[in-house]
């Protein structure tokens, strides 16, 4: 871990390892669902990737805006959502965050600066580039992170958007999830040349990290926000990291793309959550028992979360012609 | 109408946006060459002048990527006058306006507003060919989510937009572009025309002409023609067609038994079929005719006069249809 400056303090270690936890839990227990014919539709999973988006939100402020992807329950997660509403919607009951309207490719949490999951790959970088648009507009500080995977490099979008962004000095960070597979192809196999060279060809600065290592992750992005809110945005991160599952709940039987060997063995010597207990536990900042325990916390609330969002009545019929328009 | 001038459609569009940006300064346009170039078309000159650069923002060449950002910028405390400079450009934008900006308020359980207005055009008969020519209204108003407006003259052009810019959903509002020199007279100051309240131009007993945007002044013309004939035609000019304003046609429909609607898309299922279809199901009783529909010919626009001129619907055209209507011919 690259933790040399300690960037924080135990309690913010802590919450880090505990919504990295969180994060996990929550695909866990909605993959059940999924593979229990509990859950309408289907789901993409994030786990795996949740350095990511915890070392990112983690620098961020609640005012400070994300918008998602339809793997996105990780990012919703760590920009503050509550498990309740989020298994709510889940399962598109009416105390979900969109009253079930949205469900899992579309969590909305405009209270922690959730601008929503987008099921169009690419198809926020738009509404993130514009989000920082306004807080340039209105004179706020407000920074805006763009998640986006691999794949969505792909999509013209990003560069036009990429374009304006430098051009106006936007106060916004494009975040690249690279987790090696664009759905169900290699990355290799569909992008030519270097990703962050796409980001430099317009003069936006770009790093690349390991996106399995929180403390790097959050490191930079730290650095990278106060920049921005300074207005030296845009900026561009290239964060490596590996999706557990496959493209989504019901991508089971994936060796023709993935072999089983990688996955082992990115799950044992590359896993995110395994390898910040390490280090806390290494540093003297909680012990193995500590950190059991708030798996076993985490995993209690989720399991009432469950039950609680089973039992959730649906939205009225009379919901399904409500809000097509702002009245 | 007290201190009203005739100004054109050009001009009322600039006074309704000046107007909202000095009322409201949240309210900024962006697009292609809108500032010191005012558009092709020279719409919105002297805005950057006014409102400068950061209110009124030129775009590189790339509308997908405009439109997306005005729309996540609209999510986030601002109202965006997106310029698309020819209506043909909305193959360009559909993902961002109807999968993203139609959808996110009804996605996200009502947290979520897009107030945006997205200006741009239609009309053929300006030589400009199949990909600067179309009238795709209809394409726009098939998606649950925006709002349409086709404003019909210098006055609707200028109230139309100006409760476009105050409304809280994404409203796609059409002008005309062989209107935008048409003068009309328009009140100096506030002109909210509401959405969804059609306007009755000229009252009639033979035949309803329902026209929109361009066509409405066809429609007028066909009923002058027609009073030579001794016809009375009624001409009804919806305004918006989402909402549409079904009560105004109905009782008109009721009252003249007869009805042709003509719409400058194209005629295979467009606007011209929407509303027939209603006409039929609502006031079928009613009726002493079948409903016309008279849309653009079911073609690319082409380029050359003798052609093209043949693709659009004219005054003679709905005069003759409604001719047959009234005689019992069709």
């Amino acid at each position: 871990m690259n933790a040399k400056k300690p960037i924080s303090n135990t309690e913010d270690y802590l919450r880090m390892y505990r919504q990295m936890v969180r994060i996990r839990v929550f695909e866990d227990n909605a993959n059940q669902l999924y593979l229990s014919a509990k859950m309408p539709g289907l789901t993409h999973m994030y786990s795996g990737e949740e350095a990511v988006a915890v070392g990112i939100c983690e620098a961020l402020t609640v005012s400070d805006k994300i918008t998602s992807t339809h793997r996105g329950h990780g990012h919703c997660v760590a920009k503050g959502a509550s498990f309740k509403e989020m298994f709510c919607e889940l399962l598109g009951k009416e105390e979900g965050y969109c009253r079930g309207k949205g469900g899992s490719m579309h969590i909305a949490d405009q209270s922690n600066g959730n601008l929503g999951a987008n099921a169009i790959v690419g198809g926020s970088m738009g509404i993130a580039t514009g989000a920082a648009f306004t807080a340039k507009f209105l004179g706020k500080d407000d920074v805006t992170v763009c998640f986006f995977g691999d794949g969505a490099t792909a999509q013209g979008l990003m560069y036009e958007v990429m374009n304006m962004a430098a051009l106006w000095s936007l106060p916004v960070i494009y975040a690249c999830e690279n987790n090696g597979y664009s759905e169900y192809t290699k990355t290799q196999e569909i992008a030519a040349g270097s990703i962050t060279a796409r980001a430099e060809a317009f003069g936006i600065e770009a790093h690349q990290v390991d996106g399995q290592d929180v403390l790097a992750v959050n490191e930079l992005t730290q650095k990278l926000v106060a920049r921005a809110r300074k207005g030296e945005g845009p900026f561009f991160v290239e964060l490596m990291t590996y999706r557990y599952h496959g493209h989504h709940v019901g991508d089971i039987n994936r060796e023709y793309y993935r072999p089983k060997e990688e996955e082992a063995d990115w799950k044992e010597h590359r896993d995110p959550i395994k390898r910040f207990g390490a280090w806390l536990s290494k540093e003297g900042i909680a012990t193995q028992e500590d950190l059991d325990a708030m798996q076993a916390d985490t995993r209690a609330d989720a399991k009432a979360a469950v039950d609680y969002a089973l039992e959730a009545k649906y939205p009225d019929g009379a919901e399904v012609d409500m809000h097509v328009y702002v009245e | 109408m007290t201190n009203s001038r005739n100004i054109t459609l050009s001009e009322a569009v600039n006074e309704a946006i000046a107007e909202e940006m000095r009322r409201d300064p949240t309210v900024f346009v962006i697009g292609e060459d809108v500032a010191e170039a005012g558009t092709p078309f020279k719409i919105l000159s002297g805005l950057v002048e006014e409102f400068g650069t950061d209110r009124v923002v030129d775009t590189p060449i790339a509308e997908p990527g405009f439109m997306g950002l005005a729309v996540g910028a609209a999510m986030t405390g601002t109202r965006p006058i997106v310029d698309l400079m020819f209506g043909d450009f909305l193959f360009l934008v559909m993902d961002q306006l109807c999968n993203q900006a139609a959808k996110t308020h009804y996605m996200s359980g009502g947290k979520l507003n897009v107030p945006l207005v997205l200006r741009t055009n239609l009309g053929a008969t300006r030589r400009s060919a199949a990909q600067h020519s179309q009238s795709l209204h209809a394409l726009v108003a098939h998606i649950p989510g925006l709002k349409v407006a086709l404003p019909s003259s210098a006055y609707e052009a200028k109230g139309l937009l100006k409760s476009a810019i105050r409304d809280n959903n994404p409203v796609v509002i059409f002008e005309d572009k062989l209107m935008y020199n048409d003068r009309a007279p328009v009140p100096e100051g506030e002109v909210l025309i509401p959405f969804g309240e059609a306007h009755v131009l000229r009252e009639g007993t033979d035949i309803t002409l329902v026209g929109t945007s361009s066509m409405v002044q066809v429609c007028n013309t066909a009923a002058e023609i027609l009073a030579k004939d001794d016809i009375s035609a009624e001409v009804i000019d919806p305004r918006t067609i989402v909402p549409l304003d079904e009560e105004t046609i109905l009782t008109s429909v009721r009252k003249t038994s007869r009805a042709i609607v003509v719409d400058e898309g194209h005629q295979n299922f467009g606007v011209t079929a929407e509303i027939a279809s209603r006409i039929s199901e609502k006031a079928f009783y009613y009726l002493d005719a079948p409903v016309q529909r008279m849309g653009a010919m079911d073609v690319p626009v082409p380029f050359s006069p003798a052609l093209e001129d043949l693709t659009v619907p004219t005054s003679e055209g709905v005069a003759a249809c409604a001719r047959a209507a009234v005689r019992g011919e069709l």
